[in-house]
């Protein structure tokens, strides 16, 4: 398994997850779709930390603290993701459950309220 | 010697009255109050007094030429400031100052009572100090400053009860017309930078034109310039139509600025730039405006009804006499003249007042009488008029003598048609003065303000305005005073000043010798040896236009001739208006179309209101700049607007508010992004 497969896997979900927020009218699928494309990218940003060695150790030297930092970055940018996504979540599903009480419906053609 | 800082003084103390007035007096004191009065003579006083000693300092060592002080330097050109203390100047600080002095004493009594008295007293602290600047400057551009001060002053005390919309009218048609004329001479002042900015300096200029430097048509451009500001400031023809109208101020206004002073401004510039008038070719049509005005505005005030519109008219009429004078190179006679014609006129003028005073109007037909109840007005007046008309031995008899005598002497063409010109005005003048006193002081009482609103009220005219109250009596003596003093100077001045004899410590020609001596010390900067014995100037070192300016010789034909015509004008006047055997009325009748012409006032208010304002200036003029403005310069605006408008509503279309649209567009802008990343990078 190399970093191109694991890329190709979070390409396919970024696709689908895109898909699915262009074509899916229901605000509920839709904040699906969009956690799709986040644990897309969250892969992606895990692959590229887990595949990308510390610049020292492919030379074989010292592992500087500051090379330790740069390969773990990926991994707090996956972390970082998912509290913002969760955060996101709850923020989206309140405002679906206020735009469903105002308008009662939850199709996003429905609401142009910012149009010009 | 009298020093520069002294000569500062006598500007800077009504200067300081203005302020004072201005904005102490009127804040904390008020708007009604004597003090103002007070401040107001004081600081004249002493302007007065260090005037006569300037003119004592002048006479015993002779004109003092300041060095000029810097005051703006623009791209290495020098704007400066200085005082020219010559002849001409300190004989105009004495006369400005004099009959300001004496004139704020009257008003003291004349606008008592009026709510604005602070205010009035203010301006005519300003009004005194603007014009002793302006015969004081140096510079042609300080000059032009003090000029417009003189002009803002007399707009502001024209219209000083501006609620009355007659006296705002006329502030504003004294001010735009003299405006009119200033319009030439800031051109003359430019052609005058462009041709050597140092000549601006007026002792430089001097030089330059007694050096032959500027050519002759030069100097008739900028000469005709500047002669353009006399005529508006002193009401030449052309521009005359203002002064008669102004006289919607209070008397003691008219009395100082619109017959002594700020007139004489375009008498006095003509006089400081003599030789460069003398240098040019417009010498001959300078005669031809100032006669012609002289008869011109004559021939109107031998109709008025408005006892300050004779003299207003009679204004006119002298300060044309004095521009022919000039003209006709008679420098020292038009001045002396100037001199003579600011006591006595200013007298008049306040004896008018003290009319109004009595009667409650101007209008003469509503007079008559007054001789019993008020003689010394009555007799200030009679001394004033018999000066003006040219009577021996009053002070007018003597200066008027003078500028005829030069016109007869200069003979040719030019001087005979000045001659006839200035001989009618002065029949002219006898003629209406004394039909202005027959009809004042003699005769039958007739009413006065309350007859003339009654009369008003029965014809269904318009009220007139500025009706006071009727009694007759003499005013107080804080008004006859100077009816007195002024009319003693008149019946002295002439002979005293400018004799045409040696009478002992005074010379023969004292006033025509001092006056002309300025010449001397400006061209050569000596003094004493040089100077002309009696005014006649055969002395070769003088340039020309002092041999000019010299007095005349007295000419006995000419003083007979015009005595005569005076006598038959005061006759003319007595049969008329006291005897009856010749009907004015009659008269009238007789010529009717001249009449009309006359009491029409030839139809210049029509002319300049009517036609060229109305149908010319706003029917065509301001019409095509309305269009102009609203077709092109507006229309530029609402076209560019509306392009604006016409591109924001396309644009706004794109924002239909489907968030799956923007998400779309946004996705294809990434992948073209990278798309384009691929293709062209590296």
């Amino acid at each position: 398994m190399t970093l191109e497969h694991v890329l190709l896997v979070s390409g396919i979900i970024f696709a689908i997850g895109l898909y699915g927020v262009l074509s899916r009218r229901n605000t509920i699928s839709l904040l699906m779709s969009l956690e799709l494309m986040f644990n897309a990218v969250v892969i992606a940003a895990v692959a590229f930390s887990r595949f990308t060695p510390p610049a020292g150790l492919a030379d074989g030297g010292i592992v500087t603290a500051n090379e330790v930092r740069a390969a773990l970055t990926g991994h707090v940018l996956a972390v970082f993701i998912i509290a913002v996504a969760a955060a996101e979540s709850a923020l989206a599903l309140a405002l679906i459950f206020a735009l469903y009480r105002t308008k009662e419906t939850v199709e996003i053609t429905d609401v142009a309220e910012m149009r010009r | 010697m009298f020093s520069e800082s002294l000569a500062w003084l006598i500007i800077a103390l009504p200067v300081a009255a203005f302020l004072l007035n201005g904005t102490v007096v009127r804040a904390f004191i008020g708007t009604d109050t004597r003090v103002a009065g007070w401040v107001t003579i004081s600081a004249v006083a002493g302007s007065f007094i260090l005037s006569l000693f300037a003119l004592a300092s002048v006479a015993s060592k002779g004109a003092a030429v300041h060095d000029p002080h810097n005051w703006l330097t623009v791209q290495g050109f020098d704007l400066t400031f200085g005082i020219l203390l010559d002849q001409l100047t300190s004989i105009m600080f004495v006369v400005v100052s004099g009959v300001s002095l004496v004139v704020q004493f009257y008003s003291q009594q004349y606008m008592h009572g009026d709510k604005s008295y602070t205010r009035y007293y203010s301006y005519m602290a300003l009004f005194t100090a603007s014009m002793l600047g302006l015969v004081s400057a140096r510079n042609v551009v300080q000059l032009f400053v003090f000029w417009e001060l003189v002009g803002v002053s007399s707009y502001l005390l024209i219209g000083f009860w501006m609620e009355r919309p007659s006296a705002a009218a006329a502030a504003k048609k004294a001010f735009l017309m003299t405006r009119f004329g200033d319009f030439g001479f800031l051109l003359g002042i430019l052609y005058l930078y462009f041709v050597n900015p140092s000549y601006l300096d007026i002792p430089t200029l001097y030089e330059a034109v007694g050096a032959g430097a500027i050519a002759a048509g030069v100097a008739t451009w900028i000469s005709l310039g500047l002669f353009m500001g006399a005529i508006g400031k002193s009401a030449q023809f052309p521009l005359h139509s203002w002064l008669p109208d102004a006289m919607e101020g209070p008397t003691s206004v008219s009395a100082l600025i619109h017959s002594a002073t700020m007139v004489t401004a375009g008498v006095f510039l003509v006089a400081r730039f003599f030789p460069l008038f003398h240098a040019s070719n417009m010498m001959d049509l300078v005669v031809l405006i100032g006669g012609v005005t002289a008869v011109f505005a004559a021939s109107m005030g031998l109709v008025a009804n408005d006892i300050k519109r004779v003299l207003a008219y009679s204004t006119i009429s002298q300060l044309g006499y004095m521009v022919m004078a000039l003209g006709l190179g008679a420098y020292a006679p038009a001045l002396f003249h100037l001199f003579t014609h600011a006591f006595f006129k200013a007298g008049l003028f306040l004896g008018s007042g003290s009319v109004h005073h009595a009667s409650g109007t101007f209008n003469m037909k509503y007079m008559g009488g007054l001789r019993k109840n008020m003689p010394w007005t009555y007799w200030t007046m009679v001394i004033g008029s018999l000066s003006l008309a040219g009577i021996f031995p009053f002070s007018g008899f003597w200066s008027k003598d003078e500028l005829l005598a030069s016109a007869f002497e200069r003979g040719s063409t030019i001087g005979w048609v000045a001659l006839i010109l200035g001989l009618t005005a002065a029949l002219m003048t006898a003629f209406y003065m004394f039909r202005a006193i027959f009809l004042t002081f003699h005769g039958e009482y007739k009413g006065g303000a309350e007859a003339e609103a009654e009369d008003a009220k029965k014809n269904n005219l318009p009220m007139p305005v500025g009706l006071g109250h009727t009694h007759r009596q003499e005013s107080p003596w804080v008004m006859v005073a100077p009816l007195v003093v002024l009319a003693s100077l008149a019946i002295v001045i002439g002979f005293l000043v400018n004799p045409l004899f040696d009478l002992g410590p005074i010379k023969k020609h004292s006033f025509a010798t001092f006056v002309t001596e300025r010449n001397v010390n400006v061209f050569t900067g000596g003094h004493g040896e040089e100077a002309v014995d009696d005014g006649h100037a055969e002395t070769s070192h003088l340039p020309d236009a002092v041999e000019a300016g010299a007095a005349p010789e007295f000419s006995l034909p000419t003083a007979v001739i015009s005595t005569v015509l005076a006598v038959g004008g005061i006759l003319l006047a007595y049969s008329m208006y006291i005897t009856g055997s010749v009907s004015p009325a009659a008269m009238g009748r007789r010529l009717p179309t001249v009449h009309k012409l006359l009491f029409r006032k030839y139809y210049f208010d029509e002319l300049y209101e009517d036609r060229l304002v109305i149908r010319v200036f706003y029917a065509r003029v301001v019409r095509f700049f309305a269009w102009f403005d609203v077709s092109w310069i507006d229309n530029v605006n609402v076209q560019l607007s509306k392009l604006t408008a016409n591109v924001g509503r396309g644009l706004a279309n794109v924002q239909s508010g489907q968030t799956q649209t923007y998400a779309a567009i946004m996705a294809i802008g990434v992948v073209a992004a990278l798309l384009a990343l691929l293709v062209w990078g590296n």
